[in-house]
């Protein structure tokens, strides 16, 4: 039981980092048509990404991974059930992943416009999707006992699912625009910041809708109302969502961009929480959900498992915090120049 | 056309495709990581080019296997779903360790020697080179050790109506999933010697950067050289391997429908399978295939006669991949061997440049060969002896599998053009295009 409540948790974190660091790439992705106003300023916005993206997108691998690991029958019925909706991520972020490495090899404007709309489209797509389908996970899904899914890719674009979507949207927008405000100087730099100050406001409407909505559409709340100290997480995030504004407005563009890191993570939570132990709720019927409990691996796997993660998650993070400081400071038009840039 | 045939050529597509770029990430990273080492050595400024040369190559190519390799991880949840619930305790930890162990260092090491030449120190700079290549095999590791799983499943029981874990060792260590890992990256850095052997091969054909070329032939040479020998080495105990826990994978490899001692190989041989027979055989060599499963002429080899027809591998197929891996396998060390005593006289030996020009494409084809032989020899499991192909899938419905593989070929289809124009492209260019860019 321990095991398995603790590696629910896991799970949790592990999708809420792919969301915190591969979040803001697909902001700056979204944003490269309406930010981007020339050809240098577009590179100067890749180029703020370059050298870590990769490194990011790591995430949702070891995040989809750890899921078939050690909820193998989770993995099996989430990705079978949401089968096109993650076909579509997937093939964005192919997209997404070929335009950043290809779109400077050609000299040509035509060239560079194609893999631009594949740079947009390939962001903007999983960062709406993820939204949904995370939404659809919350309000539960038409399982059948045998984990047969009832239901097609439009089931899930219904109003709680959408709202989902444009949260997990907008998250990513404030925390790319926070990303390009940290890196960027000039002009670009003022709109950066001006687009995260507009698009906190609408990020805030909706977070809020997004909890009310929550309390009718799912039984998220359950868990907290059984056990009251858990509201602490949700004034805390509210605290990290009022706190991006609080540094923006004072121009401590990291910190807000480190507190809309925390806002994302504590989302992420607030629905794995509520969630608990359940991870592939039915809405047909409470008994084929899939929890913690009745989808998980033998506890040798799990055990072998947690020893891999306690030794490799903390090296990951020191590798990439290092990564993270070699590449802090402002990406200038004369970075541009160095041969390997985007 | 039904969802499991529809799966299969998906699955295949996504595969092969992936695969086409794997083999030389393996092996091109460990030569920029020597040339670099070289720069760092001996501060000659050739070899800092070509490090930068061979390194643009090496990253286009990165990036397309990295994002068709996204894929496959998720394809077994949303095409095997089947599969993934009756063996995820054990698949499924192999690929989580997979990404947690090696793909992150790849993923996160490669965007530090991309952008980091001006960062860190010219040492640290190859030393993440090395740390890339490492992890690129480490990652293959982990990869095979779970499809030498699938291959010949050890290490677990079947409790609670699945397969559940119960000896970890057992399943790293295992024999097939080692063996494999050996032969493939033997065949991939063969795969990469060869590739650039053969652009040097074009610039010294053209009389261009010369000193260059010559270094960058010679030091794959070498490397290849090495690697094409082992890989017969390791090919043939793989085959052993697999006569003695896959006996219908072997039979099919030679259409060997009878079971007898002095089992021969036929030079060439067409496959009946409805009648069970062999339309025609030519050139049969008597005992060379009881040699091949038993290193013993006169061992008693099975025939797919005595394996139930359920369980046989589709013949002709399986064989047509092992005839054309080994013959491949069989020229590359010859003309290694070859390149050798040219070494010397590279740039006026212009027909044995000509020929490396061309050999390119040949070890990909034999390694997408080596992995038909693999998957299709298996067949009629998934996973061997364990669970069939056709109770792996999910129960999803034909319309979606049938427009994902659509998209799957137009978008690789694309991806794999867009890849052959840009590597060409900096491939004939030339050195400069590194330099100045």
């Amino acid at each position: 039981m321990a095991l398995q409540t603790i590696w629910f948790f896991l799970w949790g974190l592990l999708w809420a980092l792919f969301f915190m660091t591969d979040g803001f790439d697909f902001g700056i992705g979204t944003l490269l048509p309406f930010l981007g106003k020339n050809d240098d300023d577009k590179r100067i916005m890749l180029n703020s990404m370059g050298p870590l993206w990769d490194g990011n997108e790591v995430w949702l691998i070891t995040a989809g991974g750890v899921t078939f690991a050690a909820f193998p029958l989770v993995y099996s019925v989430m990705f079978s059930s949401l089968y096109s909706a993650l076909m579509l991520i997937l093939f964005a972020l192919i997209l997404r992943g070929v335009a950043l490495e290809f779109r400077s090899k050609v000299d040509n404007p035509g060239w560079r416009q194609i893999w631009d709309v594949c740079i947009f489209v390939g962001s903007f797509a999983p960062a709406l999707l993820f939204g949904v389908a995370f939404a659809n996970i919350f309000q539960g899904l038409p399982i059948d006992e045998n984990g047969l899914y009832h239901g097609t890719l439009f089931t899930l674009l219904n109003g709680y699912g959408l709202l989902g979507g444009l949260l997990f949207l907008l998250l990513f927008l404030v925390h790319g625009s926070l990303w390009l405000s940290i890196k960027t100087e000039g002009d670009l730099h003022e709109r950066a910041a001006w687009t995260a100050n507009k698009i906190w406001w609408a990020l805030l409407v909706t977070a809020v809708a997004f909890l009310i909505a929550s309390k009718f559409k799912t039984n998220l709340y359950d868990n907290y109302i059984a056990n009251p100290a858990l509201f602490f997480f949700i004034a805390l995030n509210v605290l990290a969502l009022l706190g991006i504004k609080l540094y923006l407005v004072r121009k401590a563009f990291f910190k807000a961009w480190f507190a809309s890191s925390l806002t994302i993570v504590l989302c992420t939570f607030f629905g794995v929480i509520g969630l608990f132990p359940s991870l592939f709720p039915s809405n047909i019927s409470p008994e084929y959900s899939l929890t913690a409990y009745n989808a998980s691996s033998s506890p040798l796997t799990l055990k072998i498992m947690l020893i891999v993660v306690i030794i490799f998650v903390p090296v990951i993070i020191a590798y990439q915090a290092w990564a993270y400081n070699m590449f802090k400071g402002k990406v200038t038009k004369k970075d541009l120049e160095y041969e390997e840039a985007y | 056309m039904d969802v499991l045939l529809l799966s299969r050529l998906q699955f295949a597509a996504a595969t092969m495709f992936h695969f086409l770029f794997v083999p030389l990430t393996l092996g091109l990273s460990i030569l920029v990581a020597y040339m670099e080492t070289k720069y760092v050595r001996t501060g000659d400024e050739t070899y800092l080019s070509m490090t930068k040369f061979w390194g643009k190559l090496f990253l286009i190519n990165f990036a397309l296997g990295v994002v068709t390799g996204i894929t496959l991880e998720f394809q077994f949840g949303t095409n095997w779903s089947r599969y993934s619930a009756y063996v995820g305790d054990i698949f499924g930890s192999l690929l989580a360790i997979e990404a947690t162990a090696a793909f992150f260092l790849e993923s996160t090491f490669i965007g530090v020697w991309v952008f980091g030449w001006n960062k860190i120190s010219k040492k640290a700079h190859a030393i993440v080179m090395w740390l890339i290549a490492g992890a690129s095999t480490l990652s293959a590791i982990w990869i095979l050790i779970a499809n030498g799983w699938m291959q010949h499943p050890v290490g677990y029981e079947i409790r609670n109506g699945r397969a559940e874990l119960t000896d970890f060792a057992a399943v790293v260590f295992n024999k097939f999933g080692l063996l494999e890992f050996i032969h493939t990256v033997s065949a991939a850095y063969v795969l990469s010697a060869f590739f650039v052997m053969g652009i040097s091969a074009y610039h010294l054909l053209k009389k261009q950067h010369i000193d260059f070329f010559t270094r960058s032939f010679k030091i794959s040479l070498v490397f290849g050289l090495v690697f094409s020998i082992f890989l017969a080495i390791n090919g043939d105990m793989h085959a052993v391997h697999v006569t003695e826990v896959q006996p219908a994978k072997l039979a099919a490899m030679e259409a060997h429908w009878e079971t007898t001692a002095r089992a021969p190989i036929h030079l060439f041989a067409i496959p009946d399978e409805e009648n069970e027979r062999n339309l025609i055989e030519i050139g049969s060599i008597p005992g060379l295939l009881s040699f091949l499963g038993h290193h013993d002429i006169n061992a008693e080899v099975t025939g797919l006669k005595d394996i139930p027809k359920d369980e046989r591998p589709p013949v002709f197929l399986t064989l047509l991949a092992f005839r054309t891996m080994v013959g491949l396998g069989t020229l590359f060390p010859l003309l290694m061997i070859i390149g050798w005593f040219l070494r010397n006289r590279l740039v006026e030996s212009t027909l044995y440049l000509k020929v490396m020009l061309f050999a390119i494409p040949l070890p990909y084809i034999a390694c997408e060969m080596g992995w038909v032989l693999a998957e299709v020899g298996r067949q009629p499991w998934i996973v061997y002896g364990l669970m069939k192909t056709a109770d792996a899938v999910s129960p999803i419905a034909t319309s979606q599998v049938a427009v994902s593989l659509v998209a799957f070929i137009l978008v690789y289809g694309l991806l794999g053009a867009t890849g052959f124009y840009l590597i060409t492209k900096y491939a004939k260019k030339g050195p400069e295009s590194a330099i100045e860019n």
